[in-house]
């Protein structure tokens, strides 16, 4: 393995998680800040720390030339790009290389692939997978979308092309509502990523999202399991759980289809791919890739005993994968809380602020990844995201349980967060049972959740 | 003249247009009725709404477009 010094660019818990594995394989560490993070844990934890720019993300955890400055000044093999900012963006992965250094991830090749929801759903159609009925390119034209509508039905998504990861997705009811959004939702796409393109698709109601870990060295790739996701809130995640409880010839054929994508597209790295699984019809369908390492990594990890941001970095710096497929199997069951500085009873309106007094549950199987500590401030600047609280033990039921203390013992004050909101599902019936879709979440929070 | 104040509800990042390109909410001198948007508050990558709860005459911006602003700052002066 090449790499002795990594950049770490990115910030919040990720960035913690990302310098605990360098320090597991003896590689040093440069974190680099913005004026808001400069008393965070990632900085205090690195080897070394360096300012590039103010709060904004923009003129900071944005900025490639920056970046790539700062990691050729510290003379480091590699950078690491985390979720979010630069992660997926194939012109930074190139520059990254242009610079002489590399991307612990997969080629700009791969992410150009995959990133794109319109090419990685020609790709996928290529090679036999299912995706959702709807476009088969980029929507042309309003009167094009309509055509497709008397296909596909409604209610049906409209989407993003450049998006991903939720964002950049507008459920359009009836034909009505299509034509007054169109306009708009391409508007929208072209401020948010910069490309106004837009796909449809069939929008399934009563689906689990149920996603597939991958780890490839750019010639094979092997899954690590999957992961049911359907807990979500405005298509964002809230709790994630593996493995998912979909039957074990639904869970194979997923993961062997998420192999042969992957491999399709000469993946390194780690990369998810991600499905709805129709729990009516029991068929599945393609959603999309993520090729990057995902904030809901640690569940997988618990049920494989393998640590995934250190076989990215073994493999970006030039090892083999170093498992077969049977080298891997997966033990017991974990859940994953997100747990994020918004406010529950006032829809989840982020929050900013203090931490001013932190109780973190320990014990056997209970993991709590976050960059909190008391004292530490929680700027306004970038996402929700806290911390995650994560808990393995060898039953479903075991672990729901034990999620239940631990979630009772978290405390954190000076903030609203979310505990709350997982201190009621963790007693849900239909929780504790696993009877959910990806709209559940949105249908309790109505009619269950005391606000 | 009594002085009306537009207070923030929230923490985050004061912006007095919806995105780069568009116009201002409101400019300096400006009416203002209650319910009218005044700017959007980001927080944590989210967008709200500022909308003045006081009507008045002649609004003057105490907050710079993309400063950091706290709940119950005065964002704004209007002449009642």
């Amino acid at each position: 393995m090449s790499i002795s010094k990594v950049l770490i660019a990115n910030r919040g818990e990720i960035a913690v998680r990302i310098i605990r594995s360098c320090e597991a394989l003896g590689v040093r560490t440069v974190q680099v800040y913005s004026d808001a993070d400069v008393d965070s844990l990632a900085v205090k934890i690195a080897d070394k720390a360096v300012h590039i720019g103010a709060s904004p993300a923009a003129k900071s955890y944005l900025d490639q030339q920056k970046v790539i400055d700062v990691a050729l000044a510290e003379d480091v093999d590699a950078i690491h790009p985390g979720y979010g900012f630069l992660a997926e963006n194939p012109d930074f992965a190139d520059a990254v290389v242009s610079a002489g250094l590399i991307f612990i991830g997969p080629s700009a090749s791969s992410i150009r692939m995959l990133g794109n929801k319109v090419s990685a759903r020609a790709l996928v159609q290529s090679i036999g997978v299912p995706t959702a009925p709807g476009s088969s390119s980029i929507l042309k034209s309003l009167e094009e979308a309509v055509e497709l509508s008397e296909e596909t039905g409604y209610p049906l998504m409209l989407k993003a092309s450049a998006g991903g990861g939720g964002r950049g997705i507008r459920v359009i009811n009836d034909l009505l509502e299509l034509r007054s959004m169109y306009p708009q939702a391409s508007a929208e796409a072209k401020a948010a990523f910069g490309d106004g393109s837009l796909f449809l698709e069939k929008f399934i109601a009563e689906a689990r999202h149920i996603e597939v870990q991958i780890l490839g060295d750019g010639a094979r790739c092997v899954h690590l399991g999957e992961r049911d996701c359907s807990l979500q809130r405005r298509r964002q995640k809230v709790w994630e759980e593996a493995p998912s409880l979909i039957s074990p010839a639904v869970r194979d054929l997923l993961c062997q289809q998420a192999i042969k994508i992957c491999e399709a597209a000469s993946y390194k790295g780690a990369g998810t791919v991600e499905f709805l699984y129709d729990t009516v019809s029991e068929q599945h369908y393609f959603l999309e890739v993520n090729t990057r390492i995902q904030v809901e990594h640690p569940v997988s990890e618990m049920v494989t005993g393998i640590d995934i941001v250190k076989e990215m970095i073994l493999i970006c710096g030039g090892d083999s994968l170093a498992y077969q497929q049977a080298d891997i199997c997966i033990r017991g069951h974990a859940i994953e809380c997100r747990i994020n500085a918004e406010d529950p009873a006032k829809d989840f309106l982020p929050w900013p602020g203090v931490i001013e007094s932190l109780s973190i549950p320990e014990g056997e199987g209970i993991r709590f990844d976050s960059m909190l500590h008391e004292g530490c401030v929680v700027p306004p600047f970038y996402d929700s995201l806290l911390g995650k609280l994560i808990v393995w033990a060898p039953t479903r039921g075991e672990c729901l349980s034990t999620l239940g203390d631990a979630l009772m013992a978290l405390k954190l004050d000076g903030i609203p967060t979310t505990t709350s909101l997982h201190r009621a599902l963790v007693k849900d019936p239909h929780v504790l049972s696993g009877d959910f879709h990806i709209g559940f979440l949105e249908e309790w929070l109505l009619s269950q959740y005391p606000s | 003249m009594s002085k009306e104040q537009i207070l923030s509800p929230l923490p985050g990042i004061f912006y007095r247009r919806a995105s780069p390109e568009s116009e201002e909410f409101k400019l300096q001198g400006d009416s203002v009725c209650v319910g009218d948007v005044i700017g959007l508050a980001e927080v944590m990558k989210s967008f709200h709404e500022i909308k003045s709860q006081v009507a008045g005459y002649s609004i003057t911006f105490l907050v710079e477009d993309g400063d950091a602003i706290m709940p119950g700052q005065v964002l704004a002066e209007l002449d009642g």
